[in-house]
């Protein structure tokens, strides 16, 4: 019984994903098929709707993979930002063709990882037509999984000494993880690989992936439609850790690590076990905001960028992966967009300026936004419920207010 | 209750996507009525009916670390609009109109920042201070086919490897050699103490330049780095001190510059202070008033150059007080100022030249565009830099507190 | 050998600044078990308010007017962000944490316009004074004096008064000394007031130093007052004390090396290696886990 419900749901939700995703290929086309001049000015390619949801998706999958640590096994890490410049850089330098190297690093003349994923897939398939389609999706999935697998890899090492530690101490820890790890990406020593300071450019950001025509015209555009599929597929695979076997052992930690203890769970493994993946998804959503940003640079992955995913982790409500996506998108959008407007000063049609408004005013009323959800949704948007719960008991609570 | 919020909310991202559709499809009608800046009241004001209106995107950190320099290349600007606000093209009279926005300073808020211009439809972009912003921001403006013209943004990578971003500036190999000659040319400097922030890569791409000419000419480069935020240089200073540097080389940002130009006078270091064009601030030339300290810079342009321009933009910022606090408080002339009033009337040229408010016709004809401004002669080669040979070196009059010309450096 | 000298006594300088800090971190976490993200900005606040009230005042009002808004703003902090939130999850506390810095540094960033600022000079601290060859000035000597005389205040106060008894049962236990009738909010508004008050104290000291306020200057201050706390075991006082005076001087001696680029990372290599070593700081009291 239990077994054909969840087959249900699972079936259902996938279905919804696949609908989201068809959503953004047709929103994102709209200007590609329409005549210019009757496409609305928000579904215009540059659009900062476009913008808002591309951040939005590889936001969200970081915000996901903090979740499943501080969320669902309440282990209280603030190491996020430097798992995702792990994989930012890991992706940036197996990616930019060695073509492209010397101008890249031009402080070092050259790099010395003279290898790109993208050159070597290009070399076999062409860099033209469904070849070249092929080359970049597959050099870009390798580079991505790569990205993911070098921050587990040092998500292993960090969680040797410091997983011991408890609560807060383990905050405090990975975040002096964090801080060394953007400290060792900026010396100069080892510019040659990491570029020093310099920031990583030209390698596949999401708009290589828009199909275009021989003369650059575009045909079908996918910029957002990738890290859209990217941040699904890895979010669902997430989800099916949570739901199971390891995912009750995580849960069971999180609400008492001696009980669970006792119950048999191998409490070292486990916590390792979901720091590691953390670390993973952090990774790959690291290669995504590189492409994002069309750059990895250290000096951008700081504490106050794990700070702010904590954030969107709490607001969204500690426990609950769609809370998260919800979060994500809204605060990005808040953020970025529909507050825009505060930080120009506006004259009203008498000539009375609106008092208040200029450049900063933005940031003070979003932050007061924040203050103000914090304090009054104390457990977040979805506390620890997910989406499809909210559409399951409806129909029970009607029935119990008949019969009140 | 607390489902039905958390579903409304739901639903609320889903219809956001329309709904803002609906409110951005309004937006260029009712940004006419909006004005991009204080200052600019008379200039935009609503345009008469009518009347057309070109939109000029301008891309500068309005807060965040490198906000104070931002907001004095935006004053520029702002004053080159009120001084000519309209443009000819084509036999039609079009008001220029200014469109600020912020990128935070962050490499990570530029895309969307970039995002709003363009969907503003402005029809080419000025900025921005700042090189690493600029370069995050590029390929936005480069998909929605818009030129953009760095204005002091000096690192290579800004224009390289793309035919829509241009400058009119020079680039920081070339002035870190002016600087590197300099030291070892007044000073005689065998040794040369650089300090720059960890990460940064202004900094440390002035730096590395600098260490490449200052070796080559014979003399030894020691290289530290400071973390982000960072406001104790004592122990820096004094290891500059103990290792006999000759010459302190820092081109930092603004409040780096004064915490260490305030806490050399304090340790009583005599070596000379170089600095690149950021330090080229009123709040340095404050912190060294009334102190010992020898502080250099090498930047665009000396008030002076240009009496006419010099006593318009004080007027201009004597007379609005949100101009002079964007100043510092005060009517000094930042060269990031000067700069940006001469890329305003470099944008300006080029529209004409394209004979259409088009954005693609405004970047073919950039590339040709030359302009003799306050800060020299304006012309771009095949990468779209600046085709400059100057650099101006000042130093701080430390009784005044003003600067003065020391020598004008050629390349 | 003088810069040597002169490196210690930066060191110690700094490290007597950031203790000043620490304290506030570390006897909120000891009572309320919160990281208050916000204290590295109160302190921030302090140095603004210094600038603006002294510009407008003679020194001698300002000084101390800062000193009351500051412990004012303390207050209404844990008043409006964290009271409210005493029984919500302790994650959530702590994002209202966050996000009260997030609006003190917005609202800096708003009313100063994302320009430096310049902290006054106060007469006689910034005078420069010549010890061993190393020129520096008199606050960095005071510095640890204070710091030192500060320290044995409030240790008398905590262990020979009332309020202190009252601050060290509800530490020990929250609900218990509920039980027993003590008040546990004008403990906490206590804390928090000898926490700004101190943070006001330790920011006069610091940016007479190092005179250029930024909206994010409380930020690495107080990130390194919060490692210092960590180091001597949270929730400890002279933990928190001599960790501040470890980091202190471990960040110049960092410093005077070639490896400046690890500076910060230097700081929290040492930090993980004592956890590693003991988890609860250098004086954290050990946990025991309740089944």
């Amino acid at each position: 019984m239990i077994e054909k419900r969840n087959k249900k749901g699972a079936i259902a939700a996938v279905i919804a994903c696949a609908a989201l995703l068809a959503l953004i290929v047709v929103l994102e086309n709209v200007s590609v098929f329409l005549p210019a001049d009757s496409v609305p000015n928000v579904l215009k390619p540059t659009s900062q709707l476009f913008s808002v949801l591309k951040k939005g998706a590889v936001y969200s999958l970081a915000a996901v993979s903090m979740n499943l640590l501080n969320g669902f096994t309440g282990l209280f890490s603030l190491g996020q930002a430097g798992f995702m410049l792990l994989g930012a850089y890991t992706y940036a330098i197996l990616s930019v063709p060695v073509a492209d190297r010397a101008a890249v690093y031009y402080l070092y003349g050259g790099s010395a990882v003279n290898f790109s994923f993208q050159d070597m897939f290009n070399s076999v398939l062409g860099t033209e037509g469904v070849g070249g389609a092929v080359s970049l999706g597959l050099g870009v999935a390798i580079a991505m999984v790569l990205a993911g697998c070098v921050a587990a890899a040092f998500a292993y090492l960090i969680g040797l000494p410091v997983l011991r530690l408890k609560s807060d101490y383990l905050a405090i820890a990975t975040l002096g993880f964090a801080e060394i790890l953007k400290a060792v990406f900026q010396w100069q020593a080892l510019g040659p690989v990491t570029n020093g300071a310099n920031m990583i450019k030209n390698f596949p950001t999401f708009s290589s992936f828009n199909i275009t025509d021989a003369g650059g015209k575009v045909l079908l555009r996918l910029s957002v439609f990738f890290p859209f599929l990217v941040s699904m597929i890895c979010i669902a695979v997430i989800c099916l850790i949570i739901n199971s076997s390891y995912g009750r052992a995580f849960k069971a930690i999180r609400e008492d690590e001696i009980a669970a203890e006792a119950m048999g769970i191998n409490l070292a493994k486990h916590k390792m076990l979901s720091f590691c993946t953390s670390a993973f998804f952090a990774g790959v959503s690291g290669a995504l905001f590189a492409m994002f940003v069309t750059n990895a640079q250290a000096k951008v992955y700081t504490t106050t960028m794990t700070y702010e995913i904590l954030l969107i982790v709490v607001i969204g409500g500690i426990g609950s992966i769609s809370g998260s996506v919800m979060a994500t998108f809204l605060y990005v959008a808040c953020s970025e967009w529909w507050l825009r407007f505060l930080d120009n000063e506006i004259t009203l049609a008498s000539g009375m300026k609106v008092p208040f408004l200029r450049a900063g005013f933005r940031m003070v009323v979003f932050s007061v936004v924040i203050m103000i959800v914090v304090l009054f949704f104390r457990r977040g948007l979805m506390g620890d419920k997910e989406l499809p719960d909210l559409f399951k008991r409806r129909p029970k609570a009607a029935g119990k207010e008949e019969q009140a | 209750m607390k489902k039905f919020l958390a579903s409304a909310l739901a639903m609320a991202m889903v219809l956001s996507l329309a709904a803002c559709g609906g409110d951005s499809k309004d937006k260029p009608g009712g940004s006419a009525a909006s004005t991009p800046g204080g200052s600019s009241t008379t200039a935009s004001n609503p345009a008469p009916a009518g009347d057309k209106v070109i939109k000029i995107g301008v891309f500068e950190p309005l807060s965040g670390d490198s906000a104070s320099g931002g907001k004095k290349e935006y004053l520029g600007m702002q004053y080159a609009n009120s001084e000519t606000p309209t443009v000819e093209v084509g036999g039609e009279t079009y008001t220029v109109q200014l469109v600020p926005a912020d990128n935070g300073s962050s490499t990570d808020k530029a895309p969307s920042a970039a995002a709003q211009l363009v969907s503003e439809g402005v029809a080419m972009v000025l900025g921005s201070y700042g090189s690493g912003v600029s370069i995050a921001a590029s390929d936005t403006f480069k998909e929605a086919g818009i030129s953009a013209m760095g204005v002091t943004c000096t690192n290579p990578n800004v224009t390289a490897g793309n035919d829509h971003y241009f400058r009119i500036c020079f680039l920081d190999n070339f002035q870190a050699q002016v600087l590197a000659n300099f030291a070892a040319e007044k000073f005689q400097a065998k040794t040369a103490y650089c300090l720059g922030e960890t990460g940064n890569e202004y900094d440390q791409g002035l730096i590395a330049f600098f260490e490449q000419i200052f070796t080559a000419n014979g003399g030894k480069v020691i290289k530290d780095s400071f973390p982000n935020n960072n406001s104790d240089f004592n122990s820096y200073l004094n290891k500059a001190k103990a290792e006999g540097a000759d010459v302190i080389f820092t081109p930092v940002s603004i409040a780096y510059a004064v915490q260490i130009v305030t806490q050399a006078q304090s340790l009583g270091i005599t070596a000379p202070i170089l600095g690149s064009d950021t330090l080229d601030d009123n709040m340095v030339l404050d912190a060294a008033k009334g102190t010992d300290i020898q502080l250099y810079v090498s930047t665009f342009y000396q008030e002076g150059g240009s009496p006419e321009f010099d006593q318009g933009i004080k007027e201009y910022i004597n007379s609005n007080s949100s101009a002079k606090d964007a100043n510092g408080g005060n009517d000094t002339i930042a060269a990031v100022t000067a700069m940006g009033y001469d890329a305003y009337y470099v944008a300006l040229e080029a529209i004409k030249a394209a004979g259409s408010a088009d954005p693609a016709a405004i970047k073919a004809a950039l590339s040709g565009v030359t302009y003799t401004g306050v800060s020299g002669a304006i012309a771009f080669d095949d990468i779209g830099d600046a085709v400059r040979d100057t650099a101006y070196i000042k130093h701080s009059n430390n009784a005044d507190g003003a600067w003065e010309l020391e020598t004008v450096q050629k390349g | 050998m003088e810069f040597a000298i002169s490196v210690l006594i930066s060191g110690i300088s700094v490290g007597g600044q950031y203790a000043l800090i620490a304290i506030g971190y570390t006897m909120v976490y000891g009572i309320l078990r919160l990281i208050n993200f916000a204290h590295g900005d109160v302190f921030m606040v302090a140095g603004l308010l210094g600038i603006y009230l002294s510009a407008s005042l003679p020194l001698y009002v300002a000084l101390p007017l800062v000193l009351l808004l500051t412990v004012a703003l303390g207050f209404c902090i844990e008043r409006c962000a964290y009271k409210p939130l005493r029984s919500a999850p302790r994650m959530s506390v702590m994002i209202s944490a966050i996000g009260v810095s997030y609006l003190i540094q917005n609202t800096a960033t708003y009313i100063t316009g994302g320009q430096p600022m310049t902290y006054p000079v106060i007469p006689f601290l910034s005078d420069t004074v010549k010890i061993a060859g190393t020129s520096t000035k008199w606050v960095t000597i005071l510095t640890p004096f204070l710091v030192l005389a500060l320290v044995i205040a409030l240790q008398q106060l905590i262990n020979h008064t009332k309020v202190g008894m009252a601050m060290r049962a509800v530490a020990k236990d929250f609900e218990t000394s509920q039980l027993m009738g003590i008040k546990i909010n004008s403990v906490i508004s206590v804390t928090f007031i000898i926490g700004s008050a101190l943070a006001a104290v330790g920011s006069m000291l610091y940016f007479t130093n190092f005179q250029a306020i930024t909206p994010t200057a409380g930020a690495l201050p107080g990130l390194r007052a919060f490692v210092a706390a960590v180091v001597g075991g949270i929730g400890s006082i002279p933990g928190a004390v001599i960790g501040a005076f470890i980091i202190g001087i471990c960040e110049n001696v960092i410093k005077s090396t070639q490896f400046t680029v690890f500076s910060d990372a230097g700081t929290f290599a040492l930090l993980i290696l004592i956890l590693v070593v003991k988890p609860t700081g250098l004086f954290g009291e050990k946990v025991t886990d309740k089944v």
